[in-house]
């Protein structure tokens, strides 16, 4: 590996957990769109700060983009509070406006500028190692690294510092205003970060893909675990992933280092909405098929316990009187028998001590829905999971 | 029942877009009582404990709780939201939750550590929920992410608590539940305000009652104001309900 090769890869690594951070909160906020907005609208002041730096990797130039991401908030905040339009219409509203008054610029400007809508709009990292920031003719390495670098560093500061603040104003935010930590504050704080990172992103990875970065991380974590640090953790361990696999992806394909980060983004979500072990599709329909088969046990094992006449419990006939196919009937007997519930002699169909015992509990649970009757059933059969 | 005033409220406006909700309200809340609040849909209940708790800013008038601004007495009140007003999909569990009652003690920026993580499974215990503690919050039923709710306000550790309808959606057994440890608190010197809805457990449930539509009805002990004239006035119709005196 070349050393711009390895730059690359450490450029695309800490910008995807940059983004991962405060995906997180965004996806739990339910505001994904908000960061697509932001991402869009900060090109006008990308331009601007631009006119007045002439250098994309200022530190000015990016406040100055992040204050135009934190002023599409309010505009939608605003638009959304006169009660005439949903929240998803005022966001539709603001950014292409913002957006175009930025494409209008660099169009205008086009001989001053040396920036181009394309580049915005997808960025690209392969150039990120020729921009080097240089402390008296000490070459520091990429000058994108290093503002990727103290923006993440910031973030994880503020992470670090507020996370219990972000977390109960990000679950109850009345409860949160009540004990004083102002859940407007934090709102406006992410909101700030969330800018900032984008515009730091952006020249590496365009406007259009931060949000990938930013998103995807987050949702496919949150389809894995019920733990808000494991969820960042994982976010940031999938945009590592994504980061390095997109980049030799991009090397092997010869194209955008940026697009296969996101292609592979998508990928890894499509794989854990598949196969995550509770709410990936797959468990989801498993889970489906074996409530079906066991509210059939149920139902089997009720009818038992209400009839003590043998013609109700003779195996033949059990299908007439459930009204069930043979196949079906066959299943739920066998998985009664598996379990030990019921014995059968001479075709006659009896309940054990133990499926007498267990249709005991399953009707008192559908009577009085209490819960902890059922706590040992659940671990063995999903239908008590609630 | 002391004489000492928790909390008062003086002429109370808030309005949304324009419209009021709450008018004019003016109402004074003696410590020691255990009080519902109740009123048709709309009447500005959960609105009026939201402007008490400054969570919602009112266009006039003004809270003092035990003689001050809500702001400086934070952490002598407890809050207990409607059940419905957070995504309980959140990725966390119920100790976790009933951790959070200790944020506003704590103040900005420090953690929770043992000692509140104790005061947590203190509450949890109280609560009957002990053993849920490292449940995923979504896999708890509704009576039990209400009993959560109480355990994060108990930990709080207040003199006043602010519930917005801790009955709704819990079965009779986490009812009774509740209402026993709101009793125990009321015993405890601590003043207790809740948004109801059942009027025909407010005689066995509260010792003081305020009518409340958009404007004050009444406010007082139950036993004194908790009549058909006042529902009547109330509702808007002839309200009959039985009445246990």
């Amino acid at each position: 590996m070349s050393s711009p090769q390895i730059e690359i890869q450490l450029i695309a690594m800490v910008v995807a957990i940059a983004c991962a951070i405060p995906g997180v909160f965004l996806v739990l906020r339910k505001m994904a769109l908000i960061s697509d907005a932001i991402s869009h609208s900060i090109l006008p002041g990308i331009v601007a700060g631009f006119f007045i730096t002439h250098d994309l990797n200022s530190p000015i130039l990016i406040l100055l983009a992040a204050l135009t991401g934190v002023i599409t908030v309010v505009l939608v905040e605003a638009i959304q509070k006169t009660g005439l339009v949903k929240e998803d219409t005022a966001i539709g509203l603001v950014f292409p406006a913002l957006f175009s008054i930025g494409v209008i610029l660099i169009a205008k400007n086009a001989n001053d500028v040396h920036l181009d809508v394309d580049a915005v709009l997808l960025g690209e990292l392969a150039f990120a190692p020729f921009d080097r920031l240089l402390l008296s003719g000490v070459d520091l390495g990429p000058k994108s690294l290093w503002i990727m670098g103290s923006i993440l560093l910031i973030t994880l500061v503020l992470l670090f510092l507020f996370f219990k603040e972000l977390k109960v104003s990000t679950f109850d935010a009345g409860l949160s205003s009540a004990m004083g930590i102002s859940p407007i504050v934090m709102h406006y704080g992410l909101m700030s970060v969330s800018s900032i990172t984008v515009v730091g992103a952006f020249d590496a990875v365009g406007a259009i893909l931060v949000v990938a970065l930013m998103i995807a991380p987050a949702a496919t974590a949150y389809l894995l675990t019920a733990n808000l640090k494991k969820m960042m953790l994982l976010s940031v361990g999938f945009g590592i992933f994504s980061a390095l696999a997109g980049y030799w992806v991009a090397h092997w394909l010869d194209a955008s280092i940026s697009g296969s980060m996101t292609t592979v983004l998508g990928l890894v979500f499509l794989g854990v909405y598949l196969f995550a072990p509770n709410k990936g599709l797959l468990a989801v329909l498993y889970r489906h098929k074996q409530q079906r088969t066991e509210v059939s046990l149920i139902t089997f094992l009720l009818h038992l316990n209400n009839h003590s006449e043998e013609r109700e419990r003779h195996i033949n006939h059990l299908n007439e009187h459930i009204n069930w196919q043979k196949v079906r009937s066959q299943s739920v007997l066998d998985l009664a028998l598996k379990n030990n519930m019921i014995t059968i002699d001479h075709k006659i169909v009896s309940l054990t001590e133990k499926g007498k015992e267990f249709t005991d509990l399953a009707l008192e649970y559908i009577i009085t829905n209490k819960d902890e009757k059922i706590e040992p059933m659940k671990d063995d059969f999903f239908l008590f999971r609630g | 029942m002391s004489e000492k005033i928790a909390i008062q409220v003086d002429d109370l406006t808030v309005a949304y877009n324009y419209k009021p909700v709450l008018w004019d309200i003016d109402l004074v809340i003696p410590e020691g009582v255990l009080m519902a609040i109740v009123g048709p849909n709309g009447a500005g209940k959960s609105t009026l404990i939201k402007a008490i708790l400054a969570i919602i800013k009112p266009i006039a008038g003004s809270v003092a709780i035990y003689g001050k601004p809500y702001e400086e007495q934070r952490k002598q009140v407890a809050y207990v939201p409607q059940k419905g007003s957070v995504d309980w999909d959140f990725p966390t569990t119920a100790l976790d939750v009933v951790m959070m009652g200790t944020y506003g003690s704590l103040g900005w920026i420090k953690r929770p550590g043992q000692k509140e993580k104790k005061a947590a499974l203190e509450a949890l215990e109280k609560v009957g929920m002990l053993a849920f503690k490292h449940r995923q919050i979504s896999q708890l039923s509704g009576g039990q992410q209400q009993r959560i709710f109480l355990a994060r306000a108990l930990v709080q550790n207040a003199s006043i608590y602010f519930m917005d309808e801790p009955f709704q959606g819990v079965d009779a057994t986490t009812e009774i539940a509740i209402i026993n440890i709101l009793k125990e608190l009321r015993k405890a010197g601590k003043t207790l305000v809740v948004v109801h809805h059942d009027l025909q457990t407010v005689p066995e449930y509260f010792d003081w009652v305020t009518f409340l539509n958009v404007k004050k009805i009444a406010t007082g002990p139950v036993k004194e104001i908790f009549n058909d004239d006042n529902l009547t006035k109330t509702y808007g119709i002839n309200y009959k309900v039985a009445i246990n005196q």
